[in-house]
């Protein structure tokens, strides 16, 4: 999708306005964060589980080569074939040139944050092939021509309501001319559209939610099985993951596996686990006579080379946005890409570059909620601030922002001078104030008092009263 | 600078006040209320003059220049005392979890910073989790809703401190509110930077503020506070807002934090 998260700050203000979203949002704490709640509470090995994962994935950061090999060698055993890309544009053409090498017409698709991340779905359409998203909710959102606004519940901001109108006006010319209000209706009209769309597709596309080095598997975890019809009926699937989805062991993927649907969604597990590895062999009734896997770089390696590497340890649960109080007011539309909040924030800038999501590391307030819920302990707060500083030095932030908070430091660090400016700045703001208790405008603090009074102080500075008590007691 | 003192007793605990700026600069008496509770539990405390910010807004606006110059003259007017504390978790938070991990690389001040961060407490944990303080003499007749701040919460681990000494004034009933761990909306330079969005999430908070009942709001730090206060005042909420040091001091007779004279 073409990114707008240069304009956050429009599209957050619009997210504020919108009232289907904003009643969307509300269940988010509802929802996935009162079932995380109950998870957390009912396991007590939670935390103990949070540290093993971390310690799993920052050993396998630090031979990351190794197991990517390891990895290959093992699919390329089962029968199977690997691609390497840099970037997106080398994994698209990677995907196109099997799906034409397959003389394939229609792809249906498994939803995967990375076949998002690379643009996949507009590429196949431009390149002729017919491709449906079999996720529900990306389904959904293929229909209404929306990019995802949540990692995990991608149409999360969709209403019942609007979902009745886009399969009234979609489904209409394939004879369902009623238009479904219940929940269950609804499921059940999609279902049966998807359905010829699983049996007539030539290739399925899949994401991957681990990578097993030891046995070149790949596993993914679905709610509605629509993964594994993708993965197990075309006779063509390729399997798109980027480079830090590999873990050491099946032992491990089984660990991340207990963190990871109890952090999303509030689930023990998901509904369907499904480890997939190689095509059909003699042997099976069914499967894919061809197996690839597009392994994606984009901006990893990168990553891994500097103090951001504690990102590539993230499982995609989305636990950070459903506990963030700036995602829970705006949604995921407003970060003007694919990934939103928190672990968004700092994925956008890495791959988009901060000219275009400079905005998303400052629209967070360090309260730390992300960092605690996150399964993998991913430090988010503190890479947040480090793409701050990033910017710092390459002057990408607001010079007036500059300006102002040197002037502050240069006064701060000269106490003497600190003391003699504030004391009758206050002084005066307190007299100014006096009545009404607070400042409905302030010059050059209207960010402030657009939204709230600035409450007036009470007078003078403590430094200034304390010395006066002081020397009264002498 | 001359260094302003006071003495309990020459063997007493020796606290250096790191008053903030924002209590400095908007609300003196949180200083005097932290002084008299610190004396109160046997402290000897020093107003150290050479303080003003603890740096903490150029470290999250990514200015880690600025920020290191302004730790190292926090270093240099507190390193002498038993312990450096103040009235604010998000500064104090600063100073214990952020200024060791600023001079990460520097193997000459990082034993410094280190020393400083482990003596560095936040007011109120300082009281129970230190001194022990069980209970404070205060009377407070109003219902009460405390706001607990993300760097109480989270950097510093502080949630049942508070509760623990407002349980001891009298007079007082605490009323919990929906969603006391979620963020307020101030955090910095972000309440200037996205107001609408910042506003929003205030105005959620005034919301369960005023669903509880209470008729204040009490926290541990002015951030908070004036951004609370301040959305309160615009709404026309006639709520209190005061710091939790004015209360557990009994000094909360003065004006609340936004109050004026209509």
């Amino acid at each position: 999708m073409q990114p707008h998260s240069r304009h956050f700050k429009a599209n957050a203000e619009a997210a504020l306005r919108e009232p289907n979203l904003q009643a969307a949002l509300k269940q988010l704490e509802l929802g996935f964060v009162a079932g995380r709640q109950r998870c957390y509470e009912a396991l007590p090995e939670f935390e103990s589980l949070r540290d093993r994962a971390k310690d799993i994935l920052d050993h396998t950061l630090d031979n990351l080569d190794a197991y990517l090999l390891e990895y290959e060698a093992r699919v390329i055993e089962s029968g199977g074939k690997l691609h390497w890309a840099s970037t997106p544009l080398e994994a698209r053409e990677i995907v196109i040139r099997i799906c034409r090498d397959a003389e394939a017409k229609t792809v249906i698709r498994g939803k995967s944050m990375v076949g998002e991340e690379i643009g996949i779905n507009d590429a196949l359409e431009a390149a002729g092939f017919e491709v449906t998203e079999t996720d529900l909710g990306e389904y959904i959102l293929q229909l209404a021509k929306e990019p995802p606004s949540h990692i995990v519940a991608p149409a999360i901001h969709k209403t019942k309501d609007e979902i009745s109108d886009l399969f009234l006006e979609h489904h209409r010319d394939l004879g369902f001319t009623r238009r479904q209000t219940e929940r269950s209706a609804l499921v059940n009209e999609a279902r049966q559209v998807l359905r010829g769309k699983f049996l007539a597709a030539d290739v399925g596309i899949t994401g991957a939610n681990f990578l097993i080095a030891e046995t070149g598997s790949n596993v993914i975890v679905t709610n509605e099985g629509n993964g594994d019809l993708t993965s197990t009926l075309p006779r063509v699937q390729i399997v798109t993951a980027a480079i830090d989805k590999v873990v050491p062991t099946l032992e491990d993927a089984s660990l991340l596996l207990r963190l990871l649907a109890r952090s999303a969604t509030g689930q023990d597990i998901t509904a369907y686990t499904t480890f997939t590895t190689g095509p059909r062999r003699k042997q099976d009734a069914d499967g894919p006579v061809e197996y690839h896997v597009v392994l994606i770089d984009n901006h990893r390696s990168e990553m891994l080379g500097s103090e951001l590497r504690p990102m590539l340890r993230c499982i995609r649960c989305g636990a950070c946005m459903n506990h963030c109080p700036v995602y829970g007011r705006i949604g995921g539309h407003a970060y003007g890409w694919i990934y939103p909040g928190p672990m968004g924030s700092v994925l956008t800038p890495i791959m988009l570059g901060l000219d275009e999501a400079g905005h998303l590391p400052n629209a967070c307030t360090l309260n730390g909620r992300c960092e605690t819920v996150c399964p993998v302990k991913i430090p988010l707060p503190r890479l947040l601030r480090s793409l701050r500083s990033r910017q710092h030095l390459q002057r990408q932030n607001s010079s007036l922002a500059r300006v102002a908070l040197s002037l502050w430091t240069w006064v701060a660090l000269r106490p003497r001078l600190y003391q003699m400016l504030t004391w009758p700045a206050m002084s005066l703001l307190s007299r100014l104030g006096l009545k009404r208790g607070g400042f409905r405008r302030m010059p050059f603090a209207s960010g402030w008092t657009r939204v709230r009074d600035l409450p007036t102080p009470q007078g003078s500075t403590f430094q200034v009263l304390w010395q006066q008590q002081q020397r009264g007691r002498k | 600078m001359t260094t302003a003192e006071t003495t309990n007793t020459a063997d007493s605990p020796h606290v250096g006040l790191f008053v903030t700026c924002l209590v400095d600069l908007y609300r003196p008496s949180v200083g005097f209320a932290a002084v008299k509770l610190l004396q109160q539990a046997g402290c000897r405390v020093t107003v150290p003059q050479a303080q003003t910010c603890c740096g903490q807004p150029a470290f999250n606006s990514g200015d880690d220049r600025h920020a290191r110059q302004l730790a190292v003259q926090v270093l240099n007017a507190f390193e002498e005392f038993d312990y450096i504390v103040g009235p604010s978790a998000s500064c104090l938070g600063t100073i214990r979890c952020h200024y060791p991990e600023m001079f990460a690389d520097d193997t000459g001040l990082l034993p410094r910073f280190e020393a400083l961060s482990s003596k560095s407490y936040e007011l109120v944990s300082f009281l129970v989790d230190v001194l022990g303080v069980e209970a404070v003499e205060a009377g407070f007749d109003h219902c009460v809703t405390y706001h607990d701040s993300c760097s109480a919460l989270r950097e510093l681990g502080i949630k049942s401190q508070p509760r623990k000494l407002l349980a001891s004034v009298s007079g007082l009933q605490l009323n919990e509110s929906q969603g006391t761990d979620i963020c307020c909306g101030f955090g910095g330079t972000f309440c200037v930077k996205y107001p609408e969005i910042s506003g929003r999430m205030a105005a959620d908070k005034v919301a369960s503020v005023e669903a509880s009942g209470a008729d204040t709001l009490l926290s541990g730090d002015l951030g908070c506070l004036l951004n609370l206060a301040g959305k309160m005042r615009r709404e026309g909420k006639p709520t209190r807002v005061y710091h939790i040091a004015e209360v557990l001091a009994n000094m909360a007779d003065c004006k609340s934090i936004g109050e004026g004279d209509d």
